[in-house]
């Protein structure tokens, strides 16, 4: 969705305003904040594409209005309500209030290190060859989805180089939407800045995305 | 982005920190969650998973031909050997500057980050400053770091919009040599394994 997310060439932000010995949390309920998330995560409700997806289907200026961890637990009460875990009678009570569905898991302190240190992988076997090679000019699809997709504006409609052929990632386009994960073929495809940005672009930059191949037609 | 919670306690008048607090006690009602797994992710993350996990990958490859040839090949692989896996690092790809290129790595659509060699990131690689900017005006974000690279030097701008995770490694600083991996390390910044800095010179 062309959603505040999707940051790549917006203007108006100001400049970035590295922080000196940047603390790993800037309050305690940040800590709470990523691990409410993390384990919420682990209950295994939804997908990582789902919960981009939440974060992003924020009202603009909530979006730009909210750190990133404020984003992340507004998005979060949004995957709770969406699969029973959590009501607005809860929320209203601070307290649970309404019963929950039943998660597949829950995370205890002594599973964390592993969990942390297994991850989610998100390769998947491809029973069909790729379609392009390293080298191929491709030019990417100019579409405008109303749902989730991980192809930015910026890159949309571009001609670009194959430069590696990567693994079968699920698809984010569907899997976000609980319509599979469609595993297809990643690519790792370079622009020039001047194909990107046209017009005062710097000559001296290369950009590249990584794309699924259903985003790519031959060039 | 401004940011107005910059306390470092509980502060029951903070909005926020009610509401995630108020989702925590929930969860934990329903046994949903386990509130002592918080701790112990907040734990890993405040004192194990970082960019000393980085710097030594780095410092490895700097040392190590084999090494540095085997992280090009498989990053994933050459990182797990050092027992770093995992949690946004599952599949890693290293990207090694030269005197020609300088390599940057920004998700402009969220926040991906390798947290398994870097751990979290930093708040400005999550604000829309950096997001916005990194993939049309590198050199300008990089003045903004410190860094101005030559007018020759090119810059590759890796956006990380699917699943793999980008480590830059840095180019070996001179007047290092015989040094070890511990020392070489310490000159590996984080900045400069996102590419928004270079490794730090000897003093």
């Amino acid at each position: 969705m062309n959603g505040p997310q999707d940051l790549g060439g917006q203007m108006g932000f100001g400049p970035v305003a590295p922080e000196k010995d940047e603390p790993c949390f800037h309050a305690t309920w940040e800590r709470r904040a990523l691990g409410v998330t993390l384990c919420a995560g682990a209950m295994g409700a939804w997908t990582i594409d789902e919960s981009r997806h939440a974060r992003e289907s924020l009202h603009p200026a909530d979006y730009y209005g909210s750190s990133y961890y404020e984003i992340w637990i507004k998005a979060l009460e949004t995957l709770l309500k969406r699969h029973g875990f959590v009501s607005d009678r809860d929320l209203a009570a601070g307290k649970a209030v309404d019963p929950a569905a039943k998660p597949k898991r829950v995370m205890k302190a002594e599973n964390v290190p592993d969990v942390l240190a297994k991850g989610g992988p998100c390769d998947r076997a491809i029973a069909t060859p790729a379609r392009f090679k390293a080298g191929d000019l491709v030019r990417t699809k100019n579409f405008h989805p109303a749902g989730h997709t991980r192809l930015p504006r910026y890159a949309r409609g571009k001609q670009g180089a194959v430069e590696a052929v990567r693994d079968g990632f699920v698809f984010p386009d569907t899997n976000a939407h609980g319509q599979g994960e469609n595993p297809q073929w990643v690519y790792t495809v370079v622009f020039d800045g001047a194909e990107i940005w046209g017009e005062g672009a710097d000559p001296t930059m290369t950009v590249s995305i990584d794309a699924w191949e259903s985003y790519l037609e031959p060039a | 982005m401004s940011h107005d919670h910059d306390h470092d306690h509980d502060n029951e008048l903070d909005p926020f920190a009610a509401r995630v607090r108020a989702l925590e006690t929930i969860l934990t009602q329903k046994g949903l969650i386990d509130p002592a797994a918080i701790d112990v992710i907040v734990d890993s993350y405040e004192t194990k998973i970082g960019p000393r996990n980085g710097a030594k990958v780095v410092a490895k490859a700097w040392l190590e031909p084999d090494f540095a040839a085997w992280l090009k090949r498989d990053a994933t692989a050459a990182i797990g050997s050092l027992g770093y896996t995992g949690r946004q690092g599952e599949h890693m790809q290293a990207v090694f500057n030269t005197a020609d290129t300088h390599n940057l790595v920004v998700c402009t659509l969220c926040s991906c980050y390798p947290w398994s060699v870097l751990g979290l990131p930093p708040v400005w690689y999550k604000a829309p400053p950096y997001r916005s900017r990194a993939v049309i005006d590198p050199r300008g974000v990089l003045e903004e770091f410190g860094l101005t690279l030559p007018a020759t030097t090119k810059i590759r701008v890796w956006d990380s919009t699917a699943e793999l995770r980008y480590l830059v490694v840095p180019m070996r600083p001179k007047g290092t040599d015989g040094w070890s991996e511990e020392r070489l390390a310490d000159l590996v910044t984080r900045d400069a394994m996102i590419g928004t800095g270079l490794a730090r010179e000897p003093a």
